[in-house]
Formats: structure tokens, sequence, C-alpha cells
């Protein structure tokens, strides 16, 4: 270090040199090796796993929750959350629901169901923002009343006049055996991802997290930006909604009940800090093909659904608990 | 301290009890208040510990998976031996949730990993075993002794014991909250983490006193929900979480940790309470009860964090003008 530099009253150390150890113990990496774990595990166990065409119709199982949990990632990041994003799902499908039977056709369905997800995540997001309220009790909120909504709406009873071409969008290949819901997943992934880790918007989203009142002083518009972040929650929502419907051709109440737990669990997962300002949307990918592999190597073999998110708890918190005891070891060895 | 909150809630909850006594006069009579409060009485019970956790900055989302969990538990217990003395099973509930908290509180303290991720992935792990240990199988009510059935419905001066033991854990909880240091020092980790850990209050600590507490109280729950409703199974008080944190957000608890009282958690679950027992007296549908209670968790968190916010004292005239016309201004 110079003598002007250590004679300043404010030094800053240059980062220390990347260590193998560093490298091994990024959440990526972590995530890498545990994909392939779960794809070797798996196709040891049953032959049936490693066959293309079955692998991508096991996508079909959690691209609708993943494209949920790319808007999620986003409002975590920011410090915020989205607890509503099921109940979102179940007041678009019920809208849909009301659209077909008076008779609109699939491109009309998407519309409706994008444009009532954004109006959810606005309630959200001026809430949030508008009123300065904490997101987690707002969207506990909305949670209950969009639900509820269309509780009192559809009763004990389900909606199921739906066009033909809205259940081939939701079950429906595009080639011989690529469902269109991976397909979109995959494009918003690269997109979001683009946009998170490569523009400037991007920087000022990791910015908000990392510190709201710097980032607040320095220019950036947060509250205009996370609420743009709850609409998105809600936009991407809708959008999960339409496959979903597509693909179960029905609307009850208790669709999609539970997702806004996985959501956070492929989020977290996936390497994003529940404290806002880090994260990536790679990770987020990855544990989306970690959880959604487990789940369907394990469903292969008849484990009922409820032992395997047993397991899936055991791993969220194995894997976040294994390099911090992994850095503690290390350290005390040095 | 001043309890203004709590008398408008309290207020608020004569109001609607009154109001749906005009239209069902039957809903007013003593007996039918006292269902409201033996209903309520696990409520009642979780608000409190999920409160004491909040006070920390921190959340338990897993107080109803380990009711479920304990519940089954002692189910599975009693069927198999139903020879156990009450006391005896009351006291393992009470240790097994214990237990079950205590695991929480490991990895919140002991790891230092975000409440919110540890308890999310503890929910699904403890639902879950529920499954694995009954083998898929539901305990009802002809698995399980007549001592067993009995404890909830037994009553003593005309309350029920449901009713009792939800009013000792709330005195319980009032002393220990107000008048020991312990628990003053859960207010001062959430409302000043780092003034408290200057006045020697280890954040740490108080993390495994309060889930492992917490825990207990859900384990004690988890015996009297299967007792008294004669079932045990993987889906009891699912979802029931989110309904108690409603609760505390009603009762004027502090999600951000360090504000909330024993009277304020205790009327926002009697609200909820007389919500959802007062709906079908007066023949609303009760699919309504969802919408309903999310729309009193919006009015709630936006009339508390109203009475709540701190306007910092502005010196110069021009900011004062300038605050006069902007309201709002820098996110906090």
């Amino acid at each position: 270090m110079s003598e002007a530099a250590a004679s300043s009253r404010y030094s800053v150390a240059d980062r220390a040199p990347r260590t193998l150890a560093d490298f091994l113990l990024r959440w990526e990496t972590i995530l890498v090796a545990l994909l392939v774990a779960t794809v070797s595990v798996n196709s040891l166990l049953t032959p049936y796993f490693l066959d293309v065409d079955n692998l991508l119709d096991a996508t079909f199982n959690f691209s609708e929750k993943a494209m949920i949990a790319l808007g999620m990632a986003l409002l975590i990041i920011t410090r915020d959350i989205d607890l509503s994003v099921a109940s979102i799902v179940a007041l678009v499908s019920l809208a849909m629901g009301l659209a077909a039977q008076s008779g609109a056709d699939t491109g009309v369905l998407l519309v409706v169901a994008l444009v009532a997800g954004a109006a959810c995540g606005a309630v959200n997001g001026a809430l949030v923002t508008g009123l300065a309220l904490p997101s987690i009790v707002v969207t506990i909120g909305t949670m209950s009343l969009f639900r509820g909504i269309a509780q009192v709406v559809l009763g004990d009873q389900a909606l199921t006049k739906y066009p033909e071409g809205l259940l081939s969008i939701g079950q429906g290949y595009i080639g011989a055996n690529v469902p269109y819901s991976f397909v979109t997943f995959l494009v918003l992934a690269l997109v979001i991802g683009f946009v998170l880790h490569k523009t400037p918007l991007g920087r000022r989203i990791f910015a908000i997290g990392a510190n709201p009142e710097a980032s607040r002083f320095s220019g950036i518009p947060a509250a205009r930006i996370r609420f743009a972040l709850f609409v998105l929650s809600g936009v991407l929502s809708g959008l999960a909604a339409w496959f979903l419907t597509g693909r179960i051709g029905s609307t009850r109440p208790n669709i999609a009940q539970g997702w806004e737990l996985e959501a956070v669990t492929m989020v977290i997962l996936g390497g994003v800090s529940i404290a806002g300002g880090s994260g990536t949307i790679p990770g987020v990918v990855l544990a989306v093909f970690v959880l959604g592999l487990t789940t369907f190597g394990m469903s292969l073999m008849n484990v009922p659904g409820i032992v395997i998110s047993v397991l899936l708890g055991l791993l969220l918190i194995t894997v976040l608990a294994a390099p911090i005891l992994a850095r503690r070891w290390i350290n005390a060895w040095r | 301290m001043t309890y203004r909150r709590e008398i408008l809630l309290a207020l608020i909850i004569l109001a609607l009890v009154v109001g749906v006594g005009l239209r069902a006069p039957a809903f007013v009579t003593p007996s039918s208040l006292l269902d409201v409060l033996t209903d309520t009485s696990c409520l009642f019970m979780l608000a409190l510990a999920e409160m004491a956790v909040l006070l920390t900055r921190g959340i338990d989302l897993s107080l109803a998976a380990n009711l479920a969990l304990t519940g089954m538990v002692v189910a599975l217990l009693n069927h198999a031996a139903p020879g156990v003395p009450m006391a005896a099973i009351v006291v393992l509930a009470i240790v097994f949730g214990a237990a079950l908290g205590l695991i929480n509180a490991l990895l919140i303290a002991g790891l230092d990993i975000p409440p919110i991720v540890v308890t999310l992935g503890t929910l699904a792990v403890y639902r879950g075993m529920i499954f694995v240990i009954a083998h898929g199988a539901w305990m009802t009510s002809k698995d399980m002794s007549p001592a067993f059935l009995a404890l909830p419905k037994a009553e003593f001066l005309g309350l029920s014991s449901l009713i009792w033991i939800a009013a000792l854990v709330s005195i319980a909880a009032w002393g220990f909250l107000n008048h020991t240091s312990a628990g003053r020092a859960l207010y001062a980790v959430g409302g000043n983490p780092l003034a408290a850990r200057y006045c020697g209050i280890d954040l740490a600590r108080q993390q495994l006193r309060v889930y492992t507490l917490g825990g207990a109280v859900a384990g004690l729950c988890g015996y009297l929900w299967v007792s008294r409703f004669g079932i045990a199974y993987s889906d009891i008080a699912l979802g029931y979480e989110l309904t108690v944190i409603a609760a505390c957000v009603i009762g004027g608890v502090s999600i951000a940790g360090g504000v909330g009282s024993v009277p304020g958690a205790l009327l926002g679950a009697l609200f909820l309470g007389v919500i959802v027992n007062a709906l079908p007296v007066i023949n609303v549908s009760p699919f309504w009860q969802m919408a309903i209670s999310g729309a009193v968790i919006l009015a709630a968190v936006i009339v508390n964090s109203r009475s709540e916010r701190q306007h910092g004292k502005l010196i110069l005239p021009e900011a004062r003008r300038k605050a006069a016309s902007v309201s709002g201004g820098v996110q906090s």
C-alpha cells in the first residue's frame, strides 16, 4: 500500500485473491454439482429418467411455477416479496373462465390474463410503494383477498368451458416434444437475466436491494422500479395462469394453492439472498431444474408428493446450511 | 404505555358483535359468545407465540405444521398405548413441540440463516413427516381413548378448559414479556438490534428462547386441536400460519419488530374468531371468509402504519413547506 493511501483517512483494501475454496463454495457451482448428483442418482435408480421425451414432459410440472419464480427473484433482490402470486393465478384463471364463457378465444384470453395479472400486481405495488407498507404483510393480505374473491364468485363450482386452442397451448408441444410453457420459461429467463445482469436497470435493481437509501440518494427512482416489479410479478403470474388453465382445462378456487412458497423456495435455493441485493438468474434457473428433476425422479419411483416435499424442505435447509458450516470449518482449520 | 390502538380494536370488535347481534340475537347469548372464545383459543395462543417471534424481527411459518405434526405424534402414541396418562401426553406435546421449535432456533441462531427461509423449509418437512410417521393414515376419534378426547370438552366454572388454558398462556405471556428482563430483551433486539447488542443482549440467545417457546405453544395447541376435533392427518391447520400472522398484524404487532402487545395480539385473534363465527350466523356464505379477512388485514396494516409513522422534526421553514406540498417523500 502506498504512503498516500495509508495516510488517507479512508483506505480500501484490494479484494483478496480468489481462492479455490471461493470458487468451490460459489452458489452456482454448488447448484451444478447438485444438478449432476440429481441426474446421476435418478438415472441409476430408474431407467425411465434419462429419456428426452420423459424429461421434456416433466417440465410441464414446473415451467409455470418457474415463470412466477423469475418475477419473485427480482422482488426479493429489491428486498420485497410477493406472497400473493398463487392467489393472482386463481383470480386470473377466474377472469379467463368468465371471459371464455362469453366466447373469448385463446388470444383474447391471453390479453385478459396479462391485464388481470398486471392489475393485481399494481394493487400490491401501489400499497407497498404508495403507502410505504411492508410487502410481506401487504401480500399476505392480498393473498387472502384475491383467492377470497375467486372463492366468492366460484363457490364450490368449477369453470371448465375453455376453447380448444387454449388447451392445446397448455398441453401442447412446439415441434415434436418441447412444451410451449417450457420454451416460454426459457425465453423469459434469458430476457430477464439479460436485463438484470447486463443493463443499467439491472444494476439499479441490485442497488435498491443492497442499500435502499443510498439508491434513492443516487437518483434511482426506487419506488417506481419496485412498483414496476410488482406489476411484472403480476403479469408473470397471469401468464402462468394462462398456461396452467390451458393445461388442466378448469378453474377451481384452490388452483395453484401453495405455489407462493414453492416459488420462494426456487428463488432462495437459487442463491438469491432474502436480505436483498444479491442473486443471479442462472442460479434461479439451476434451482428450478434441481427441484423439478428431483420431483420428477421421485415421482417416477412412486414416492408420494408429500414425502417429496419433505425431501425438498431438507434440501433447501441443507443447501443453505452446508456452505456456512463449510466456511466455518475452513476458517477454523486455517 | 398507552393502549389506544387496543381500545379502538376492542370497540370495533364490540360494534361487530352488536351489529351481528341485531340481525341474529342468538349470536350474543353468553353460551354462543363463549363458543367463539373456545373456537378461537388455539389462535389466541399461537398469535402470542408468533408475536414473540415477530418482536425479534423474525417470523415463524412452521407453527401450524408443528401443531399438526405434534398432534399426530400424540394421537399415534395414544392409539398405541391408551393407558398413558393425560398429564404425560400434554407434557409430551409441549416437549415435542419445543424440540421442533428448537430445530428452527438452532438453524436460525446457530447458523444465521434468515428465519423466513428456515421456517419455510421446516414447514414442508414437519408437514410431510406427518404423512411419513402415520404412513398416510388418518387418526380419527375412534382411534383415540375417551380420556384423550375428554380434556378439551371438560368445563370448569362454566368455561371450557380451552378457554382456561388460553387464559393461563396469555397471563404467562403477559408476565414474561412485560415483567421479565428476558421478555424485555425481545423488544430490545427488535426495536434496535445494535443498541441491544451494546447493552449486552445477545440476539442468538433471544432467538433460541423465542422459537423454542413458540414451538412449545404450538405443540400444546397440537394436542388440543387433535383432541377437540377428534382427527389427525397431514392437512389439519393447513395454511393456518398465515391466519396467525394475520391476527398479529390486525392486533398491531409490527412485522418489522419491536412493536406489539399481548392484548393487541389477543384482540387481533378475537377479531378473526368473531368474523369466522359470525358469518354463518348472519347467512353469509363461508366462501366470503377468506376475502373478508384479506380486506381486514390490508385495512389493519394501513391503519397501523398511519399511527406508527414517526415524523422527523423539520427545522427549516423551507423544508416544512416542501414536506407539506409533497406528502410521502423518500421511501423509508
